[in-house]
Formats: C-alpha cells, sequence, structure tokens
C-alpha cells in the first residue's frame, strides 16, 4: 500500500506542517488570515512571470509573494484605503493577472488545478528537501524572531519603547511568510496555503496554556492533518491538498467538542475568535 | 514585601535622562503637538495632563523614541532603559498568556525578579492567571509589574489608571510613588483625569497642542492659562491627592502595616496608622473612619462632600 510516491508525499507533508505551525499561530494572532490569503493569491502571478521569464518557479513565487507584501505595507502607510479593501483588491488581482497571462502563453500548458489544489502526489526528492531545507531555514529564524514578534503582536509600540525593533521583526516575518508560500505551493495549492496555517493553529489555541506550548502543538496538529489526508485521500482516491484541509477541520471540530471539566466556556466559542476563519 | 532593585547598569546621574528640546511631531500636514520643553531626570515624576487629542500621548511616544519629532530633538541617554505602559493595550484571545509570561515579553528575567513586581504590584495570586480574564485594574497592574520588572531608568505609564476605580486609582498612584521611591527611576505619567494629580509629582505639565503652563500641581491649578483651558470650574475640583501610605491589604484580606506587623483588619487606633490625607489646594487632615475595614471608604467619602462643597 505504501507506494514510493506515497511516502515522499507523507514526509514533504509533515516537514511543511511542522514549519508553518509556529508561523500559523503569528497568523491569527496577528489577525492575519486575509493578509495570508493574498500573499498565497499572488503566488500564481509567480508561476506566470516563471514561465513567461523562464525563471525557478520558487524563487519566482517567493519574490513576487514578498513583492506584495511590500506594496501592501507602502499603499497601506499612505492610507487610503483600508487594510482589508486593499488586501481584497491585490489579492484577487494578482490572482486573475496570474490566470490572464497564463491564458495569452498558448505555447505553454500548464496543470492549473495543480497549482491551485496543490499536486503532493507528484513531489521529488528534490522537493523534499527543499521543503526539509526551507522548513528549518524558516523555524530557526522563527526562534530567532520569536521575542521581538510576540512582543509587538501584543503591542507594536511596547516593543519598539522597549528597544525591539518590530519593524524589522515584521519584515523578516513578511519574507519567511514568502518562503512558506513558495515551499507550501506544491503540497497544498495556492488556494489552500492559508488554511494550512490557520487551522491547526486555531485547533492548538484550546489546549494551549503558553504561545510557546501553541506554536509546538499547531505543528504536531498540522501533522496529523497531514498524515490522516493523505491516507484518507489514498483511500477514498480524493485530492492530496482538500483531503488535508478536510482531515484539519475534523480535528479543529473534534477540539470544540467539550470534555471534562476544563471545557467550560469552551475555547472557541469566544466571540472575539474562532467564528472569523 | 520584597523590594526591587535599582538597575544594575549605571547611567549618568548629573545628566536628566530624557530633554525633549522645542520638539513638535506632525501628522497629515497637521501638528499634532509643538514647541515641547522639558526634562525628566532621576528620581522625578512628570506629569503630563490636557484635554484629549491634545498630544499628551504624542509626545511621551517622542520623548521615548517610538515617534521622530519632526521638528526640534530629543535627547535620551544612551542605553536607557524604557519600561511602557502603552495607553491602549488589547490583547488577542486567540494569543494564550499568562501574568507571568506577559512579565518575560520584552526580556529574560529572573524567576525572583518577577515574584519581586508581582508582589510589589498586588498581584502574585495573579501570576497563573491568563490576562484577558484580568479585571481592568488587576490587568493596569500586571502592565505595570511588567514594566517595573525590567527595573527601567524611565518609567512612561499614558494613562495607568484607566478603567481603575476611584480607590484603585489611589492605590495605583501609591505604588508609582513607591516605585520611584525604591527604585530611583524618573516617571512620565500621562493623566487623562483632570481632577486628580498625584502630589507626588514634580512637574506638572499641561498640554493642549503645546505646553500651555507647567509646574507643580499647586502652581498650575492656580495658573490662568489652566483656568483658560479647563475653566475655573474644573480648576476648582483639581485634586491634588497625597498620601502616606501606612499599610497594604494582601491578597488573602490581611493587612501588612509599614511596621512590618500583620494584623486581620486595619483600625485607625490601634497604633499603626499615621493618617491619610488628600489635599485640594490647602491641607486637610483626614483619617480613618470607625469602620474602615474597607480601606479608603472613609476617606472617599470626605473626598466627596468637600468636592461638592465647593461646586
Amino acid at each position: 500500500m505504501l507506494d514510493d510516491f506515497f511516502i515522499r508525499a507523507l514526509v514533504a507533508g509533515i516537514g511543511l506542517a511542522i514549519t508553518v505551525g509556529p508561523l500559523g499561530c503569528f497568523v491569527i494572532w496577528r489577525r492575519m488570515a486575509y493578509f495570508g490569503d493574498t500573499m498565497a493569491h499572488s503566488a500564481l502571478l509567480g508561476v506566470a512571470l516563471s514561465l513567461l521569464f523562464d525563471l525557478n518557479l520558487m524563487l519566482s513565487v517567493f519574490l513576487v509573494a514578498a513583492g506584495v507584501s511590500l506594496l501592501l505595507l507602502l499603499l497601506h502607510r499612505r492610507g487610503a484605503l483600508s487594510t482589508d479593501a486593499l488586501l481584497g483588491i491585490l489579492s484577487h488581482s494578482t490572482l486573475s493577472i496570474g490566470l490572464v497571462l497564463v491564458a495569452f502563453m498558448s505555447w505553454v500548458r500548464i496543470d492549473l488545478i495543480g497549482f491551485l489544489f496543490g499536486d503532493i502526489l507528484a513531489v521529488s526528492r528534490a522537493d523534499i528537501d527543499l521543503v526539509w531545507g526551507g522548513g528549518i531555514l524558516v523555524l530557526f529564524a522563527i526562534i530567532y524572531l520569536w521575542r521581538p514578534l510576540l512582543a509587538s503582536t501584543v503591542n507594536h509600540e511596547l516593543a519598539e519603547a522597549e528597544g525591539l525593533q518590530p519593524q524589522r521583526a515584521r519584515l523578516f516575518f513578511m519574507l519567511l511568510m514568502a518562503l512558506v508560500i513558495a515551499i507550501a505551493m506544491k503540497i497544498v495549492g495556492i488556494l489552500l496555503i492559508t488554511s494550512l496555517l490557520i487551522i491547526p493553529a486555531a485547533t492548538a489555541r484550546r489546549f494551549a496554556s503558553s504561545p510557546e506550548i501553541m506554536a509546538v502543538l499547531a505543528s504536531l496538529i498540522g501533522v496529523l492533518a497531514v498524515t490522516g489526508g493523505l491516507f484518507g485521500s489514498l483511500h477514498f482516491d480524493t485530492p492530496s491538498g482538500p483531503s488535508i484541509v478536510v482531515a484539519a477541520l475534523g480535528l479543529f471540530v473534534l477540539s470544540l467538542i467539550p470534555f471534562g471539566r476544563r471545557a467550560a466556556g469552551g475555547a472557541m466559542t469566544h466571540p472575539t475568535s474562532g467564528g472569523q476563519h | 514585601m520584597s523590594l526591587i532593585r535599582p538597575s544594575d547598569h549605571k547611567l549618568s546621574d548629573q545628566k536628566p535622562l530624557v530633554v525633549l528640546k522645542n520638539a513638535g511631531v506632525r501628522r497629515n500636514g497637521r501638528w499634532l503637538v509643538r514647541g515641547v520643553e522639558f526634562s525628566i531626570g532621576r528620581g522625578e515624576i512628570v506629569t503630563l495632563i490636557g484635554p484629549n487629542g491634545s498630544g499628551k500621548s504624542t509626545t511621551a511616544k517622542a520623548a521615548i523614541g517610538v515617534l521622530k519629532p519632526d521638528e526640534g530633538w530629543v535627547e535620551r541617554q544612551p542605553g536607557l532603559k524604557v519600561g511602557y505602559v502603552p495607553q491602549k493595550l488589547a490583547i488577542d484571545w486567540t494569543l494564550p498568556l499568562t501574568v507571568e509570561r506577559l512579565m518575560t515579553l520584552t526580556g529574560p528575567l529572573k524567576a525572583g525578579e518577577i515574584a519581586d513586581a508581582l508582589s510589589a504590584t498586588g498581584i502574585s495570586h495573579l501570576a497563573r492567571a491568563e490576562v484577558q480574564h484580568l479585571s481592568g485594574g488587576e490587568f493596569q497592574r500586571a502592565l505595570l509589574a511588567r514594566a517595573v520588572a525590567r527595573k527601567p531608568d524611565l518609567l512612561v505609564l499614558d494613562e495607568p489608571v484607566q478603567g481603575v476605580d476611584f480607590t484603585g486609582e489611589i492605590a495605583l498612584y501609591d505604588l508609582i510613588k513607591s516605585i520611584r521611591n525604591r527604585t530611583g527611576c524618573g516617571i512620565l505619567l500621562i493623566s487623562h483625569d483632570l481632577h486628580m494629580v498625584m502630589a507626588a509629582t514634580d512637574t506638572v505639565i499641561c498640554l493642549n497642542s503645546h505646553v500651555c503652563c507647567r509646574g507643580t500641581p499647586q502652581a498650575v491649578s492656580q495658573s490662568p492659562e489652566y483656568l483658560k483651558l479647563f475653566g475655573s470650574r474644573a480648576a476648582k475640583t483639581l485634586a491634588v491627592y497625597s498620601h502616606d501610605h501606612d499599610h497594604t491589604h494582601l491578597p488573602d484580606g490581611r493587612v501588612l502595616h509599614a511596621d512590618g506587623s500583620i494584623t486581620d483588619h486595619c483600625h485607625p487606633d490601634d497604633g499603626h496608622h499615621h493618617g491619610d490625607r488628600a489635599d485640594e489646594g490647602g491641607d486637610l487632615d483626614h483619617s480613618h473612619g470607625p469602620d474602615c475595614g474597607c480601606g479608603h471608604h472613609s476617606r472617599l467619602q470626605g473626598f466627596d462632600t468637600k468636592e461638592r462643597d465647593r461646586a
């Protein structure tokens, strides 16, 4: 039952899940879910540009995602439109420009569905090296940036006043997000990357008593979701990316079920969380 | 109560911690505040008061380097360690954060330092509580504990008594004063409450997009600029609070007295008390009532009556 391609998919998926756990926590703490979505959608523009100019696919996706996040920062600073309107504009326009560009390039045939929803069963040895290599880099960077990132999540000015340079930490965080999107695109696809960031982290919230524990739990829950999703996809012959997301959702729903005395108040029933994503 | 020791590192004792010279901050073509001049030295308490939008927070942020002045300059001693309690701080519910973890948010601390800061602010019993579950007053104390625990040279408190009732407000002001006395740090305090200014304040600076008047709390309450800005009604009720705190209510309900003894209740005539005062321009002797088990109730009533009489 465990073919070679399946083992490769499992190894790559687990590597990705471990990487995105801590990052996903920051995405929900900082209420950046839509922001992550926008960066992910811009990946398709990256794909189109890589085909057009014959660039390395991951590099191109990374550059476009990073560029979009910087552009958003600049537009936001000008303060003409609210952040969510800007996000909406950038998110769907980059996706659409990508699709239009791809349609113009009649000489290339690409597997659009593969990019949008992921093709984890097609990962190669080289992909695995990239996922794990990039993942370890991202994890070390997050550990290094942990204190300034967490402090500025609580309050930007507080972090600034006490000398933690939150601006720099935020810039690096954006670059890490872009890197993760470039890595994750092949595995869960452009449209589903944010769910892999958010759902395990949201599931971890209920069981976590500190930010650090929540980050580790998010990684572990992500590993469970990837494993469950891939086995489910093999068993029911369903697309792998969506199956992983469904498995993650299943774990999230399980975490909502009250049990024992700790259930009082229900972690995810609080009005300021849960319902959003 | 254990003591918080002064900073380990040495800054110059002669020079002020922060100096603002003709500082101004401009946003969207409008001066939020302009021509601000003041300095804060070691052990000094400076209070900024003024109406909403008068540039108090902006001035404080310029003083600690969060905002760069567009005009004039701000000079901080190199290596100045700041402890900051921002005006608005909402912690997202998705972030699991206990009071204990909050303490080490911006830098590592030893367990003993955390315990000291928590006991100094009277919230040792809340160390394991999630910050989202704290009441307004408890949360302000937790933020204060966090800022104090890092042993700053300069403590900047942006409306530290917001969301705190009158009794709690007095207790917090007492706490701020005792922190200054023990650590010798400079304190920049922002108050939106015109009626209440700490008596321990060395300088009150009254802002309204510019420095409108300054001086000791008594002098400011009498100054014509202050009367013009806030009206004579406000000046009449500017209460300068001074309080010789001689006992502390422990979390378990017992009372710790200045002489180190602990009793179940505080009684005015048991020899532990040396009297509290509430000043309003002049002096008024005031002592605890006979049923002061609750702390400051009787003094509070006296305060209200007096305000009513003036009005």
